[in-house]
């Protein structure tokens, strides 16, 4: 009866305060049963019937005294029974309005005597007795049931020949019957009251469509989802709707009224504000009272419907008993839901069935259900929604749960995203079948709750000897609720427990799904603080556990608001202090131990830009290079492997050259470890944008060996790594220089083909920049490294366009390679990628077409072969992006050579174009832009017409920049434009004059010799008009 | 005596290092005349150490033996002093380690065994602790660990259940589990040769029958 009545009985919101039951169908179903129970115990259990209570059962009744008859001595205010107990005591005492009762004899007779009101004085005294069964039976038998074998009751019996106990026993089997009973009872009503899940939504809808139409026969005109896509759990909604339970919006149109828009939410159907017309958004807000289906609720709205359907009922119900479909559950259906017929109720009733079978199979496995079945067992394919939903139901934590999960995303700015997202948990099938582990490990971690320190050690060393690695193992532990007890082991002052539990975590860490277990559970702080235990080996079992857990976000940034970063760092210190540089090698192998595992943890969280910083904050830089002095390999990887991932931060790579890190970087290129190899390159390529730390790399001979590992292809992480360093270093000439020595450029152009992108981006990269060399540019035509690169520009990988674009540009100055790129129809692959989304490939390939257009033979007619090419081509100078601007403009410059081209743009606007790009203070583009313009000069009225759009007058501003290109540009635009009279009027307005008589006196011919012309141009227009007005 | 005892001592503790142990500092801030003399002993160096120890030796025995004027710790003034200084609370556990101490099976702890016990106890090699756990734990003297003995050291490792059956029931399976783990040929007992072997692979198990040794808690400072 306890169980039943703290589990299924509804009891009202107010917890606190007298306790009410709901008047709901279910509590007027137990409390029926109770009182069934009750009265007829008299006559059933006559022995029982005169056990005393441990404590009596207290209310308040509104029983009159003087409703009681024999028996009883009743007084005004006053009843006691007759019957009494050893001590004398009455076991029905009434005193108005109080009522005390000690027996199950009297409850009877009580509840006899109250014949109409019964059930108002059942619920009262429930209501005011919290745990009867406890105030029956005495609180000793409540914790004795806590296991409830019945061998167990009845051993006890046997042992304690007492006959009262006997009795007692005997009672508490019948209220245990009691118990089960209700429940079962509940649960059948429970069942019927099924809230709605996206399949049956579905399946009604399906069904209803399948009866719409026009005409009068069918029961819709039309029924229509608002939305077609369907997300993975079956739900239609958007998401933030999901999470109020809605399922999805239906547009119904019945035959007699308006179309209606109807939200289907898990509680049921309801009609909502409908479509708002201008942008086909729905109006949330509930505008109807919620009905449990469509069918009901369409009843409810349209009688057309309603009329309809009763006619279809007639048929499908005829045709569902024609194939048999459980034909036996149709009459109780009726009773239950009368409206509803054959064509919802029959899918439903399937589930009904399901549902309570379940239930019935559950409870008498468990002896212990609860209400959570509902959304257990038949949710289990879109359970993440509609479990958040039940939690809100209960607790309405859910806004604050999801509101904490949008402010973790803000607030942690991952780099890597790797694991990031977090899969859906899954738990192991209760019934599927288990492995032999399982039943094994269940065993054990008995052990670990229930042993003291010896048994604990002992049960967590045979665990130990299972395979953690196997994942059966790892979610067995979880599953069996070893995870808790394990981290619980950890609070202990046991080390030997603590050093068990770490090794078993540890090991089983490896699986994604444990670590978030052991996160949510609140493990990290625990281990974080384990970090400061003196004792060495705890440190590091800790420091690789926090290593393992730490691969995803949530638990990098625990281990950060813990404080584990600054602990971690001073693990690196161990080996620092107890080594002076004289005895290094003295280092005692379990500090060095410390140390590695610190840099392990590290490692895993340096993948979080906040914790780069935390562990630079704790002074770690310096820590991380003292231990990449030392020689041990298992230290030196996760060493570096930090470094590599700090060197994405600006600060650290700025440490990184401080701190002489480079050297010992290059020197464990040599190592013999691969993966030592790897982020040693890996490291060199982050820091390596920097020109000082290229040069460094050089001079500590890093060059060499990364040459000689080009060589070796069948890591393709390493060799990413290394084409990485590799490119980045030949920034530098020397460094290209260099590599020519090494034959590197010719391994690299060997590996253009048959490699991951990751290699190839790397790769390509690299040649760009040593095809800014002419000897490198004939090495890579002679190795045939242009058919692959033009083959590389169809690609789809942003940054290897990038890339490659450049390559094939610095290729194209060779004219000879220029040649080829032809052949291979290269130039107008380069034109097609103006058309990527990207800025920073159609920047490149706009680049990259400046050499092609100037190398290629017949050029002009080349350009005008690409149908819409110049089009194209005019219409990015609308785009906002400089460096797109500056290489369209340096495009433009080189396809203006050719004079129909020319005239070609200019139909296409370039000069307006143009001109409005005048104002800009982005050297580069005003170089690219007014070298642009002295081009576009050359054809018919385009000078008038730049000085028209008032480009004039922001050129002579570029005159005053300090880049002598733009000088140069500037001087040969001003000269073309002051071939215009108008022109020249503007720019001497302007203080053109002044600035080019400076230019006349530059070292530089071409702009001495376009200002020298513009000047001319200008004096020869004020002579012109001095004479025009004395003559 | 003393000569001879003092070589063979020192070099049973051998040339280990010394550390301060915290578990002594501990005794002696609680103001222990005894705790004061280990210190003593432990910032001591190997032949000091060993004429500390047996400075202490003689005082204890003055202290428990007056009245028996017994050169030696009986059983009960041993255990006292597993109690007062080592923490060791469990009976049966104190009365094996004072048959580990007493080699010479006189139920009398004399000076040397003393000092050849202390040294094991507190600063022993790992060899020296397996050596000793191993003597303590078996207790007939056939030199196994059997079956009936470890479900005697193992009794009161579980919380009590509702019946003495089902206790008894999880002892027997823990056993079971402990046999398994440990007994590597399979005889049923457990031999020196699975005790070892078991514990070099899991240095865990050293004390696996219960505690044994004093400075577990601060071995690796």
């Amino acid at each position: 009866m306890g169980v039943a009545l703290a589990r299924s009985a509804q009891w009202t919101a107010a917890r606190y305060g007298t306790r009410a039951l709901e008047t709901t169908p279910l509590n007027e179903a137990i409390l029926e049963e109770i009182m069934m129970f009750v009265e007829s115990f008299i006559y059933k259990h006559p022995q029982e019937a005169k056990y005393v209570f441990v404590e009596p059962l207290e209310w308040k009744t509104n029983l009159d005294p003087s409703a009681f008859e024999s028996g009883y001595i009743v007084s005004e205010t006053t009843v006691k029974s007759e019957e009494v107990d050893k001590d004398g005591q009455p076991l029905l005492f009434l005193s108005v309005p109080h009522i005390k009762i000690r027996s199950f004899g009297q409850l009877s007779r009580f509840l006899l005597t109250a014949k109409d009101t019964k059930l108002k004085e059942a619920q009262a005294c429930i209501e005011a007795n919290e745990g009867p069964v406890t105030k029956i039976l005495g609180l000793d038998y409540n914790t004795m049931k806590e296991d409830t074998s019945v061998v167990n009751i009845l051993d006890k019996i046997t042992k304690e020949e007492d006959p009262a106990s006997e009795i007692k026993m005997k009672l508490g089997k019948l209220l245990e019957q009691l118990d089960l009973h209700l429940l079962n009872h509940s649960l059948r009503h429970i069942s019927l009251e099924i809230r709605l899940n996206p399949t049956i939504v579905k399946n009604d809808i399906e069904l209803l469509k399948h009866f719409s139409g026009k005409g009068e026969q069918t029961v819709l005109e039309s029924i229509d989802y608002t939305s077609d896509y369907e997300f993975s759990n079956g739900c239609r909604a958007p998401p933030w709707r999901q999470i109020h339970g809605e399922i999805c919006y239906v547009l119904v149109k019945p035959h007699d009224v308006e179309t209606l828009c109807i939200t289907c939410s898990a509680e049921g159907v309801f009609l909502n504000g409908g479509k708002t017309n201008d942008e086909g958004e729905i109006n949330y807000e509930r505008k109807s009272e919620i009905y449990k289906d469509l069918v009901t609720f369409l009843k409810e709205k349209s009688a057309k419907f309603s009329e309809n359907m009763s006619k279809q009922d007639v048929r499908f119900s005829e045709e569902w008993k024609k194939e048999k479909e459980e034909p036996k559950e149709a009459p109780k259906k009726e009773e239950a839901a009368a409206p509803r017929k054959a064509l919802p109720a029959s899918s439903k009733s399937m589930l009904e069935k399901n549902q309570i079978n379940f239930g019935k199979s559950q409870m008498t496995k468990r002896l212990e259900p609860s209400l959570n079945w509902k959304a257990t067992i038949d949710f289990k394919e879109h359970k993440s929604l509609l479990r958040d939903i039940q939690e809100e139901k209960r607790g309405g934590r859910l806004e604050s749960k999801s509101a904490e999960k949008i402010e973790e995303m803000i607030s942690e700015s991952s780099s890597e995203s790797e694991e990031d997202e977090e899969p859906p948990d899954h738990r192991q099938e209760a019934n599927a079948d288990l492995p032999s582990e399982y039943w094994q490990i269940q065993k054990l971690v008995k052990y670990l709750k229930g042993g003291n320190q010896t048994a604990t050690v002992i049960a967590l060393c045979s665990m130990k000897d299972f395979n953690l690695a196997q994942e059966t193992c790892q979610l067995a532990i979880r599953d069996v609720g070893g995870l808790e007890v394990l981290i619980n082991l950890l609070d202990t002052d046991e080390v030997k427990c603590k050093i068990g539990s770490l090794k078993i975590l540890k090991e089983i860490s490896h699986n994604p799904q444990i670590r978030r277990n052991i996160v949510d559970l609140g493990g990290l702080p625990i281990l974080v603080n384990i970090l400061d235990s003196p004792h060495k080996s705890l440190k590091c079992l800790a420091a690789e556990t926090i290593a393992n857990v730490a691969k995803f976000r949530r638990a990098r940034r625990a281990v950060r608001r813990h404080g584990g970063i600054t602990k971690l760092v001073a693990l690196l210190d161990c080996a620092q202090n107890s080594g002076e540089p004289a005895q290094s090698s003295l280092y005692d192998a379990r500090d060095v131990e410390v140390a590695r595992c610190g840099a392990l943890a590290l490692w895993s969280c340096s993948k979080s830009y906040a914790n780069k910083e935390a562990i630079r904050r704790a002074g770690g830089i310096l820590l991380l290079a003292g231990l990449l002095k030392t020689s041990h390999e298992n230290m030196l990887i996760p060493v570096v492997g930090t470094l590599q991932e700090c060197a994405s931060e600006e600060n650290y790579r700025a440490a990184i050259k401080a701190e002489r890190i480079i050297e010992n970087l290059v020197k464990n290129l040599n190592s013999e470890n691969e993966q030592l190899q790897e982020h040693c390159a890996m490291a060199i390529y982050q820091c390596a944008e920097d020109k000082e730390t290229r040069d460094l790399v050089r001079l500590h001979g890093g060059l060499k060996p990364l040459a000689s590992l080009l060589n070796n292809t069948d890591n393709k992480e390493r060799l990413a790594a290394v084409t990485g360093a590799i490119w980045k270093c030949s920034i530098s000439k020397e460094n290209v220089t260099k590599f020519r020595e090494y034959k590197a450029i010719e391994t690299l152009v060997g590996l253009l083909t048959d490699q991951p992108e990751e290699v190839l981006v790397n790769v390509v990269g690299a040649l760009g920049e040593c095809c800014q060399e002419y000897e490198n540019r004939v090495l890579v035509r002679k190795c045939g490294g242009i058919q692959p690169l033009v083959n590389l520009l169809v690609g789809i990988n942003q940054t290897l366009l990038v890339n490659v674009t450049k390559a094939v540009g610095a290729c194209a100055v060779e004219p000879e390679s220029m040649m080829i790129i032809d052949r291979l129809d290269g130039v107008r692959l380069l034109w097609s990628l103006l058309k990527n989304p990207h800025p920073d490939v159609k920047a490149s390939a706009a680049w990259a077409l400046c050499p092609c257009i100037q190398n290629a033979k017949d050029a002009g007619e080349m350009v005008r072969s690409f149908v819409g090419g110049l089009e194209l081509v005019v219409n990015l100078l609308k785009s906002d992006n400089k460096e797109v601007l500056a290489s369209v403009c340096a495009a433009i410059t080189n396809i203006a050579k050719d004079q129909e081209n020319l005239a070609v743009i200019t139909d296409h606007g370039v000069v307006p174009l143009l001109s409005k790009l005048a104002n800009t203070n982005n050297d580069k583009l005003r170089r690219h832009l007014a070298e642009a313009i002295s081009r576009c000069c050359m054809w018919g009225r385009n000078r008038v017409t730049f000085g028209e759009y008032k480009a004039v007058a922001p050129l002579v501003r570029y005159l005053k920049s300090n880049d002598a290109n733009v000088h140069r540009a500037t001087a040969q635009a001003l000269y073309q434009l002051s071939e215009d009279a108008d022109n020249c009027i503007t720019m001497h307005e302007n203080g053109a004059v002044k600035l080019l008589l400076d230019m006349v006196g530059s070292p530089d011919q071409d702009l001495q010799e376009a200002a020298a012309g513009c000047i001319s141009n200008i004096r020869r227009l004020a002579l012109a008009t001095e004479k025009a007005r004395y003559t | 005596m003393s000569y001879f005892l003092i070589t063979r001592a020192s070099s049973t503790i051998g040339t280990r290092s010394c550390l301060v142990n915290y578990f002594l500092l501990d005794w002696c801030t609680r103001g222990l005349s005894l705790s004061c003399i280990y210190l003593y002993f432990y910032f001591a160096v190997k032949k000091s150490e060993v004429e500390c120890l047996l400075r202490v030796f003689h005082s204890l025995v003055e202290k428990a033996n007056v009245r028996l004027n017994n050169f030696g710790l009986d059983r009960n003034a041993f255990r006292a002093i597993l109690h007062s200084i080592f923490g060791m609370t469990d009976d049966m556990l104190m009365n094996r380690v004072f048959f580990a101490f007493d080699k010479d099976n006189d139920n009398c702890i004399n000076a040397k065994e003393w000092v050849k016990g202390l040294s094991v106890f507190l600063r022993g090699t790992f060899e020296e602790k397996l050596k000793f756990c191993f003597e303590v734990y078996y207790l007939n003297g056939d030199g196994y660990i059997s079956r009936e003995e470890i479900f005697d050291m193992l009794k009161n490792s579980l919380h009590q259940q509702t019946s003495e059956e089902e206790t008894d029931e999880g002892i027997k399976e823990l056993v079971d589990i402990t046999l398994k783990k440990m007994d590597y040929d399979n005889d049923g007992k457990i031999s020196f040769a699975d005790f070892e072997k078991a514990v070099k692979e899991e240095r865990l198990l050293l004390e696996v029958f219960g505690p044994r040794l004093p400075e577990a808690k601060v071995q690796c400072q």
